[in-house]
């Protein structure tokens, strides 16, 4: 059984269809990059997969483990291994980063049945996957994302993703507001994190976040639907043609 | 000519609250004459209602109706289940002075406890001589009613120089439904005195209604947190009015939450006497179902050179309705004022209210005074970036509630305590349907 199954999605926002009928499978393992030109439509896809409120499906399914993934509230989907690396994480000023990663990550282990971190617990844990990450202890006292850099709130989602342990992480466009050192560090963050079990989806409008993620699979995107697929020498080929010809076929 | 009986709302001759209260209420001849005078004040004026200014959101004829008859003293039964809810609102740490239904309840107090520094009697005690407890610096109809109700209160008097480690808390413990408790308490604080004054309103029974006031005056060069947490029973009425003066160079922190009663009012009035003050004024209103929160404050600055800061956080769920009224005052003399309040309310339904009304009235020309209020809900994104995390969405709403809040709760200095008022605003957000 694949891990994601996307089935002929077809999704509006505010009466405009944005998605017109969307095919996609991701396997257990298995990095898959999207990519496409502005507006057609890799950041939609990535919120409905996590379920964000504002978007109207109008056909088509979406299988996480085999089980309807729309049936289920956003947390609800987290609990069971799906976790979105935002564009732009938000700051939450007053709520502390480690109160927030306790409660998020007691909230999924309730939500499966499995027993809540202890204060001592969590905080070994958090130690340990920050020093494997590079990521200050300083960062961690300060309200979530209040005041971080790009580079810093993209750190403190990987950092979320080591944690959490999902099965199935979405990175929309990781590289947005990243310079090339703080690229590559994230980069590498989500490189010590890929396993045999666990799958990615890579949302890129450049090809130059493949150098650093590099994917065992290439869709290009535009105009809703995905309009070729191929290897990771499809996203070089993309860097040399741009866009254009895809946006003609659509 | 209007010979007319004066009725309450629910049909009743007011005069019986008083009448049938007039034994049992402490006093020489004296302060029984000047209870009468207030008690007349009271029955010529009637409960507030919206067509005075200062009680325009309160409406305290439609809100309320009428004022219950006094609760009976304690008997051992009260006490018990006094006992209990003290047990339970307790701060760490703190001396405890605990009125039951009105009265000074001995026996669940820590006077013996009390610092050296720290003068105590009931009120009661003090009005066997003197009715001047019974004036105050403003009156309406709820402080006048207060004035001929009032069956006790405490009476502390903090030396010179006293630097109290412990603080004091003050709770008052309603066991008897459906009636009335009066309370009037005054706090005297003297120069250079370091104190942690806490009130605590707390429930041992059901729809009774508390109506309490608070004379402190504050000496020069003190360093003063008053903290006031009212988590009364659901169905409660709580009227409190404050009076403060504070004096030079003097540093005082207020804290008030209100997480209980259906109907809540704290009106403070609160004046400069000295010059070179720093007040700091904070506020939070937790209401739910159709509970009516209001803070009224008069800030008088009636002499130069002093501070005052007002943080207000309302969070209003369901159909409830928060109030906030802050005037400030700056006397012709009080220049070089610094006075400023910012009010934010949190509306978690579309049904909630929150009206704000802020007010200055400033007579001198070197001031820097401001006010800034915003309402809102929730923020969209930052709810979803909370589920995407797994949170619940209550459970993700609570977080943000308590980082709303958390800006006025994180001016109390006392870590203890600031954790024991924490812990009151998660019972509430526990309690959210």
């Amino acid at each position: 059984m694949a891990l994601l199954e996307v089935k002929d999605l077809k999704v509006r926002v505010e009466e405009r269809e944005i998605l017109h009928g969307l095919t996609l499978t991701v396997n257990e393992g298995e990095v898959h990059a999207i990519m496409g030109p502005n507006g057609s439509g890799k950041s939609t896809l990535s919120h409905v997969i996590a379920g964000k409120p504002g978007y109207e499906v109008t056909d088509g399914q979406i299988l996480f483990k085999g089980e309807d993934l729309l049936e289920m509230d956003p947390d609800e989907r987290a609990a069971k291994g799906v976790f979105l690396a935002f564009q732009y994480p938000v700051e939450i000023p007053g709520v502390a980063t480690m109160t927030f990663l306790r409660t998020a990550l007691n909230a999924q282990r309730k939500a499966r049945g499995e027993s809540e971190y202890s204060t001592p617990d969590f905080l070994r844990k958090v130690r340990e996957v920050s020093k494997a990450l590079n990521i200050p202890q300083d960062m961690l006292k300060r309200g979530v994302n209040v005041g971080f850099s790009g580079g810093e709130k993209k750190r403190n989602e990987v950092l979320q993703m080591a944690l959490f342990e999902p099965s199935l992480c979405i990175l929309d466009e990781m590289d947005s507001g990243l310079d090339i050192d703080a690229l590559r560090i994230a980069a590498d963050g989500v490189n010590a994190l890929r396993s045999p079990k666990r799958a990615m989806v890579v949302i890129t409008h450049y090809q130059r976040l493949l150098n650093y993620i590099v994917p065992d699979f290439v869709h290009v995107m535009s105009r809703g639907r995905v309009v070729k697929s191929g290897d990771k020498e499809l996203a070089l080929e993309l860097e040399a043609s741009g866009y254009t010809q895809f946006e003609d076929a659509a | 000519m209007n010979v007319a009986v004066a009725k309450t709302g629910k049909g009743r001759a007011v005069s019986d609250l008083f009448t049938s209260a007039e034994g049992r209420l402490p006093g020489s001849p004296a302060v029984i004459a000047a209870r009468r005078e207030a008690f007349e004040t009271y029955e010529r004026l009637g409960l507030p209602h919206r067509r005075i200014e200062e009680w325009k959101y309160t409406d305290l004829r439609a809100l309320v109706g009428e004022v219950l008859p006094l609760a009976a003293a304690p008997d051992a039964a009260a006490l018990a289940s006094a006992a209990d809810a003290v047990k339970a609102h307790a701060v760490a740490g703190a001396r405890k002075l605990v009125l039951v239904d009105g009265v000074f309840a001995a026996g669940l107090s820590d006077v013996k406890a009390l610092a050296s520094e720290v003068g105590f009697k009931t009120l009661r005690e003090t009005l066997e001589k003197d009715a001047g407890l019974l004036k105050t610096a403003a009156v309406d109809a709820v402080i006048s009613l207060n004035a001929a109700m009032a069956s006790d209160g405490v009476v502390l008097s903090i030396a010179d120089g006293a630097q109290l480690s412990a603080p004091i808390q003050i709770i008052h413990v309603a066991t008897t439904d459906s009636a009335s408790a009066f309370t009037r308490s005054q706090v005297a604080i003297g120069k250079g005195a370091r104190a942690t004054i806490i009130e605590s309103f707390v429930a041992g029974a059901k729809a009774y209604q508390v109506n309490d006031a608070v004379i402190v005056s504050i000496g020069d060069d003190a360093d003063v947190a008053h903290i006031r947490l009212l988590d009364d029973a659901p169905d409660a009425v709580n009227i409190t009015s404050q009076f403060v003066t504070v004096g030079a160079n003097t540093k005082v922190n207020f804290f008030n939450m209100t997480s209980g009663a259906a109907v809540s009012r704290l009106q403070g009035f609160i004046m400069f006497a000295g010059e070179g003050s720093e007040l700091s004024i904070n506020g939070v209103n937790l209401l739910q179902k159709t509970e009516h929160g209001d803070t009224t404050l008069v800030v008088d600055h009636a002499v130069p050179n002093c501070v005052s800061r007002e943080i207000f956080r309302a969070v209003v769920d369901d159909r409830a309705h928060s109030v906030f009224q802050g005037r400030i005052i700056v006397r012709p003399d009080a220049q070089k004022t610094d006075g400023k309040m910012m009010t934010r309310a949190l509306l978690l339904s579309d049904e909630a209210e929150a009206d704000n009304k802020p007010e200055l009235e400033i007579f001198a020309d070197d001031v820097s005074c401001g006010h800034g209020a915003t309402a809102g809900a929730l923020d969209d994104n930052l709810l979803f970036y909370l589920k995407a995390r797994g949170l619940p969405e209550k459970q993700a709403q609570a977080l943000l509630i308590q980082a709303f809040v958390g800006e006025a709760i994180e001016q109390i200095a006392d870590d203890n305590l600031r954790e024991h008022v924490i812990g009151i605003a998660e019972r509430w957000l526990e309690r959210r349907s």
